[in-house]
């Protein structure tokens, strides 16, 4: 049967939706109403095809990352190179789209969240592209914790606004963006950076970013004469590339899906972001989603050494792939995702973004458990050039 | 008949028009809250809105946050905020309570068991922020066997189909949310209040309550020309925040704010 989700209500099997105040309705269904019509014309998906090609670069490579494959001694890994896209991740395939889409609104304002800075600065890149005001929501933590990043959102002519509220992170960023957003729904159009939030934003979302999995698909076709991969694999916080890798692969039954959470300082302590492993089914952020939360059902704070995976939720078509036993989830901690990044560095002379360093460590054991038969895609989300100040502080410490 | 409707009915006889105070239970701490309800009523309000504090409260400006993280720092749960109207129903039998708030701890507590311990503690309705119509019919399917009121938000920007779509899903009242914004925030005007509520009240004969933006007497009187029911909710919440250590000052403080809209209320124009 193939796959059709969302339905016509934003759900995805029970989760997904729109749990958002009246004050939001209005702007989340007139998104709805002109994203179905940006879908259906050509001449929009002509000017993001042209886009992608000529400022982002695209396509990014698939690499056969033969020494990672021969040091693990398991299945054939292929990374998809978003850490190869103009800004440095996956995030701008999003940011351009929705960009796109809110010009033909005629929204004349861009508000995003961000936590680390990555898609802040992607979306601060969007919108000088195409010269509108721009607003990026980041916790004061953030702020404090990502200063190269906030002056290139604030270089690209945004305005980064520090949040004060709750725990200064992530979720408080999507929060205050959402206020923002309520007060001003005439002119601004909200830039979800990730699977989340409300319906339709998981889905335009989803398809923005299937661009990754579409080209890994047809490329891995061209190398093999025309054969799949056994699995596909990527990191999930929102879990964006994960749902633009794994989309285009759900009716390919014999190809498994693999995601990997934030286990952060381990699942025995309460200092982690793995939604899956420990949350539970919950609305927050306008969805009903799995989320972690208290037994009186208040959100927890997540925590991960890689800032964006730092969420305590998960996109809503994850918990419905996870629900039917389409994709399974696996929590990698912070040492598991240091080593990797440590790795992959030596072995392919590629340093991979914290995120994408959680995907090389789940593939670690899934190349093996696969066997050498087999073959794996795995989405390199982003570069660690972001990376690097974090790691080396944390290196020297533990002297390594 | 509820004592939300019956609460209507009286002040209609009387030609009255309701005054609606919202606090967050358990801001600033725990005890006070019970008090501080009926100190509110002896001061005129005719109904109480009673916020359940959350984690990540995306409609509220920064007075209501800021409430939710008082209320949160003492462990406040939904139990507990059932359990504090439990204790006011002991001393009050007739003035309506409603509890506001997200949907997230009522789903994690259960729609059913919820509505069924509501009932048993004397709530009277429900409004949870980030649940559209839409998304309601397993709630309300769980709160109306119990007699508990589902009531919904309207927006100045919900068209006259939304409109009609919330109000078939209602009882009790309907909220109508007089700024386009969070709570706390700007200045309501009237005329666009008045204009807007002449619409609603020509699809549903549910009583129409005003909040959000309403600071002081002389608004909570322009808005009782309009609307059936006067809501405030930051303007109090500050005298509390301003007050937090010295709860007699703190009670006080509230009751003067009230008393003064009650009056600026009652005495028309």
């Amino acid at each position: 049967m193939t796959y059709q989700q969302p339905d016509s209500k934003g759900f995805y099997g029970r989760f997904g939706g729109q749990f958002v105040p009246e004050t939001l309705m209005t702007a989340v269904l007139e998104l709805d109403q002109a994203y179905r019509q940006a879908k259906e014309d050509p001449a929009f998906q002509a000017e993001l095809a042209a886009l992608l090609k000529h400022y982002v670069g695209r396509e990014t490579p698939l690499y056969f990352a033969k020494r990672l494959t021969d040091h693990i001694g398991g299945a054939k890994i292929y990374l998809k190179r978003e850490d190869l896209n103009h800004t440095g991740a996956h995030k701008i395939n999003n940011a351009l789209g929705q960009v796109l889409l809110a010009k033909r609104m005629g929204k004349k304002k861009i508000i995003a969240e961000t936590g680390a800075g990555q898609h802040g600065v992607a979306t601060a890149t969007a919108a000088a592209l195409f010269d509108m005001d721009c607003t990026i929501y980041m916790g004061e933590e953030d702020v404090a914790r990502q200063s190269l990043n906030v002056f290139r959102m604030e270089l690209l002519g945004a305005k980064v606004q520090p949040v004060t509220d709750g725990s200064r992170v992530l979720k408080d960023a999507v929060n205050a963006a959402l206020r923002s957003w309520v007060a001003n729904i005439e002119d601004t159009h909200y830039i979800m950076g990730s699977a989340l939030g409300p319906a339709p934003f998981p889905e335009i979302v989803r398809d923005f970013q299937s661009v990754i999995g579409q080209e890994a698909k047809e490329q891995y076709a061209e190398l093999t004469g025309g054969q799949l991969p056994d699995a596909v694999l990527a990191c999930v916080g929102g879990g964006s590339n994960a749902i633009g890798l794994f989309y285009p692969f759900v009716n390919d039954q014999t190809v498994a899906m693999y995601g990997a959470e934030a286990a952060g300082l381990g699942l025995e302590t309460d200092q982690h972001a793995a939604t899956f492993a420990k949350g539970r089914p919950g609305i927050l952020h306008g969805a009903l989603m799995d989320v972690l939360q208290d037994e009186h059902g208040q959100i927890m704070e997540a925590f991960s050494i890689s800032a964006g995976l730092d969420y305590p939720g998960i996109g809503p078509e994850h918990s419905y792939f996870r629900e039917i036993g389409r994709a399974s989830y696996h929590a990698i901690t912070d040492e598991e995702a240091l080593e990797a990044f440590r790795l992959l560095s030596r072995l392919e002379g590629i340093i991979p973004a914290l995120e994408s360093s959680h995907a090389i460590a789940l593939t670690q054991k899934v190349a093996k458990d696969l066997g050498p038969d087999k073959s794996i895609i795995v989405c390199l989300s982003g570069r660690g050039d972001k990376d690097v100040n974090q790691v080396k502080e944390r290196f020297e410490r533990e002297g390594k | 008949m509820s004592r939300i409707s019956d609460c209507f009915e009286s002040l209609k006889e009387r030609n009255r028009v309701a005054l609606i105070p919202f606090v967050t239970a358990g801001d600033p701490d725990p005890d006070q809250t019970v008090p501080l309800m009926h100190a509110m009523v002896a001061a005129g309000a005719d109904m109480i809105e009673l916020g359940i504090p959350f984690s990540d409260p995306m409609a509220d400006g920064p007075v209501i946050q800021r409430a939710s993280e008082r209320a949160l720092e003492h462990g406040v749960t939904l139990r507990d905020v059932l359990a504090m109207v439990r204790r006011f129903r002991a001393e009050n039998a007739g003035t309506p309570v409603i509890l506001m708030g997200y949907l997230n701890p009522v789903e994690a507590l259960g729609y059913e068991r919820f509505a069924r311990e509501a009932a048993e503690c004397g709530v009277d309705g429900l409004l949870t922020v980030d649940i559209p119509p839409e998304e309601a019919e397993e709630l309300i399917t769980a709160l109306r066997p119990q007699g508990i009121a589902p009531i919904f938000l309207i927006s100045p920007t919900s068209t006259r189909e939304r409109v009609k779509r919330i109000c078939d899903a209602a009882e009790g009242y309907v909220y109508y949310v007089s700024v386009k914004g969070i709570t706390g925030s700007a200045d309501l005007s009237t005329e666009e209040v008045e204009r807007r509520l002449k619409v609603i009240r020509e699809i549903t004969s549910l009583p129409v309550g005003v909040g959000f933006g309403i600071k002081d007497p002389e608004t909570a009187r322009a808005v009782a020309q309009v609307g059936d029911a006067v809501i405030v909710g930051s303007a109090l919440i500050k005298r509390i925040e301003e007050h937090a250590d010295q709860p007699g000052a703190m009670v006080s403080a509230v009751t003067e704010l009230l008393a003064g809209m009650r009056s600026a209320m009652d005495s028309g124009c």
